[in-house]
């Protein structure tokens, strides 16, 4: 049964609208997976010698060991993030004879087939090996220590699964979750409740105590059952249908009607993202990375590369930008042939689209005015950001977008829903990020930090003054690629 | 009103729709019937310029349809339930298809309270988004929806289908008055074939892409149409 599930998997793969793209991505991923390999590997070797040299008089394990939660921590956190998990479209499956468990056990095995439970055994293993023979820890030590680290390792990995279908069906869900996260690591850091060396000081003891790897496979198993349990309970059609009587919300967004002409599409935009989850979530993501330049502004290290500034600066004001942008115009896939029969001109659409997100990038730009409490040079670099985003970045987007034919169902059930929320959702955005962030580089070291801040916000005054050109740049590319993008929308699953 | 010239469709080299001529003057209400496959969807979206054309032209009143987006203001359409925005209540929905169309909401409401029997109840004043509504009513929806803005040229893609009974009588006279009192050019299609001789003044029969009948309707139409398409069952 697992044979014809994978073949089903590999057929949907090669048959898909988007295999071109996809496939172009993979390959992209490919090199990425090597490299990380390759540093994770080398940073396995060369840790034991490391720790060795800058803490001499102390055991390299018990060292280790004392980080091994904050790594968990950051490695759940890049998990969330990063990590795609597997989808299936159940429909078919469910009036055929299959037992539902397979399918639930299938989906959850296809979890561990992952490049991110790969990774961290490069880590994990010549690390362990070096503990084995450099030091004099025994061997029955070593392995049990090796399986423990794995073990948590995959916890993670169905930890992370939990997470996510937690977040998607209900984001309230995650506040206390982080909250008890946030409090913990404060709680750490001010050396009140040390947490991270009581977990390093029970590995200690688990290395001495071998058998004691059981209990890490245990929590595995336990929560692999849980992730079943889970999974098999909403294998139903109706199991997001409880709240379908709920009446419908008739916001009406009545302020747009002073945009004119466009009004009925921003109204419409809006309401697309108010009553659907999919798009929702980007509204949520933005004001949670607002509070992205803490990261940096803050920290000494940073105030020597002002480039790092405006990596943050695009980011803030343009997350909206990235996470919604780049779906243009699959939000509308599933009424597209419509949109394309109705008396919108191409350009109307277009524009309003571009109104939308450039009014997000203007919102985030002034909410992300308090950053001048940490200087002026700050809040002018965002403001350049905001202008680049607006000017250059949005058509830039907006063209990316017409190679889109790929359809995003809103309406979709959220079981297992993680359309497009992948790795590969960031790499699009590379370019938008990584271009200012050059031009940015190369003035403030040849010329100074204010040319630089001007060469941005001028490129992004130059876009906006060229927008009505621009703009029909994109309405012809959008009728040319009209045909193949009503093609591909139609194409239902993934 | 309505001209196709040479037009052809391939899909891989397997041509889907062959027209050499075809012309439906304004104010016909025209019917076009055929099995599966025999290009019906196709022609219309070609005349929608959803998909392009392998070889010819479609003209809506002079205008050729893939080239320039001037035949949309006076033409209105609903093919199938993707048509639709799912997450929009109907009367959100008509407002949309309203303002498109340069009509207010005043206008809708008035215009919507002749469809008050059409709804039957269960559409307006609902609280609920279209993906919700069953089938039947999302096509109601969608028929009214294409009425919208006193259009010149409204066609519609197998209308009858998924309709209760009661809904395809009020529907049939709805098509019928629309063409005799405002003019209107209607386009069509359909299984069903007695429907489809109640509405349509001209009936064509697609087979394979290629018209093979083309009439005038009268009393005999609908004997001539069951005999044609019992003719295949006969000779096996």
């Amino acid at each position: 049964m697992f044979k014809k599930f994978a073949w089903l998997e590999w057929k949907s793969f090669l048959r898909s609208a988007s295999f071109g793209k996809s496939l172009g991505l993979k390959i992209l991923m490919a090199f990425l997976a090597l490299y990380f390999s390759a540093m994770f590997l080398l940073f396995g070797i060369s840790l034991f010698p490391l720790i060795h040299k800058f803490y001499p008089e102390q055991d390299p394990l018990k060292v280790a060991n004392s980080f091994v939660l904050a790594y968990f921590t950051f490695e759940l956190i890049f998990r969330f993030m990063l990590q795609t998990l597997p989808v299936m479209d159940i429909k078919p499956l469910m009036v055929l004879p299959v037992k539902k468990k397979k399918v639930v056990n299938f989906v959850l095995f296809k979890s561990l087939y992952s490049f991110y439970n790969f990774l961290p055994l490069l880590l994990i293993v010549p690390f362990g090996l070096f503990c084995m023979f450099k030091d004099d820890y025994s061997t029955a030590g070593m392995t049990g220590w090796i399986i423990a680290m794995y073990a948590i390792t995959l916890c993670m990995n169905f930890l992370n699964f939990i997470i996510k279908k937690r977040f998607t069906e209900n984001l309230k869900a995650l506040i206390p979750i982080v909250g008890a996260g946030v409090i913990i690591a404060l709680l750490d850091y001010l050396g009140i409740f040390d947490i991270t060396a009581y977990f390093g000081t029970l590995l200690d003891y688990l290395v001495l105590n071998p058998y004691l790897a059981i209990i890490p496979v245990l929590i595995l198993i336990a929560l692999f059952w849980w992730n079943f349990q889970n999974l098999r309970d909403k294998f139903y059609l109706d199991a997001d249908l409880k709240g379908k009587n709920k009446a419908a919300s008739t916001k009406e967004f009545g302020w747009t009607k002073r945009f004119g002409s466009l009004a009925p599409f921003l109204q419409q935009d809006l309401k697309l993202i108010w009553r659907n989850k999919r798009p929702k979530t980007t509204i949520y993501l933005s004001f949670i990375f607002l509070a992205y330049g803490l990261i940096f502004y803050p920290n000494d290290t940073y105030q020597e590369m002002p480039t790092f500034f405006v990596f943050a600066g695009i980011f803030i004001t343009g997350i909206f930008m990235i996470n919604f942008g780049q779906f243009v115009p699959s939000w509308d896939a599933s009424y597209y042939q419509m949109i394309m029969a109705q008396n919108i001109p191409m350009r109307q659409y277009l524009a309003s689209k571009m109104g939308l997100i450039t009014f997000s990038v203007l919102a985030l730009a002034i909410l992300s005015t308090p950053y001048v409490y940490f200087g002026w040079n700050i809040l002018f670099l965002n403001l350049a950001c905001a202008l680049y985003n607006m000017g250059v970045n949005i058509p830039i987007l907006l063209y990316a977008g017409s190679f889109n034919k790929k359809r995003i169902d809103l309406d979709k059930s959220p079981f297992m829903n993680y359309q497009g929320t992948g790795a590969s959702q960031w790499l699009v955005g590379l370019p938008l990020i990584l271009i200012p962030i050059f031009l940015f580089w190369i003035t403030n070291k040849y010329i100074n930090y204010e040319a630089a801040i001007v060469i941005l916000a001028v490129l992004g005054i130059i876009g906006l003054i060229l927008r009505p050109n621009l703009l029909s740049f994109l309405t012809q590319r959008y009728r040319s690629r009209k045909y193949v993008m009503i093609q591909g929308f139609k194409q239902k699953g993934d | 009103m309505i001209t196709a010239t040479n037009l052809s469709k391939m899909y891989n080299g397997t041509k889907v729709l062959d027209i050499e001529h075809l012309d439906i003057p304004s104010g016909q209400n025209f019917g076009l019937v055929g099995n599966n496959g025999a290009g019906k969807t196709t022609f219309f979206s070609l005349l929608l310029d959803l998909i392009q054309p392998t070889t010819g032209n479609i003209f809506n009143k002079d205008i050729t349809v893939s080239e320039s987006e001037d035949w949309k203001p006076f033409t209105s359409s609903f093919i199938d339930e993707s048509f639709l925005i799912g997450y929009l209540t109907p009367e959100e929905y008509f407002y949309f298809i309203g303002e498109l169309r340069n009509r207010n909401k005043a206008d809708i409401d008035s215009f919507l309270t002749q469809f008050e029997d059409f709804f039957n109840g269960e559409i307006i004043g609902r609280k609920k988004y279209l993906r919700d509504l069953s089938k039947g009513n999302q096509k109601k929806v969608g028929i009214v929806a294409a009425l919208i803005g006193d259009p010149e040229v409204v066609i519609l893609d197998e209308p009858f289908a998924n309709l209760d009974p009661t809904t395809q009588i009020r529907l049939k006279k709805l098509l019928k008055e629309l063409s005799q009192i405002s003019g209107t050019t209607v386009l069509i299609s359909s299984h069903d074939l007695i429907h489809v001789t109640e509405v349509c003044e001209r009936i064509v029969v697609l087979d394979k892409g290629v018209i093979v009948r083309d009439m005038e309707t009268s009393e005999a139409t609908l004997n001539e149409l069951e005999q044609y398409f019992s003719a295949e069952i006969a000779e096996s």
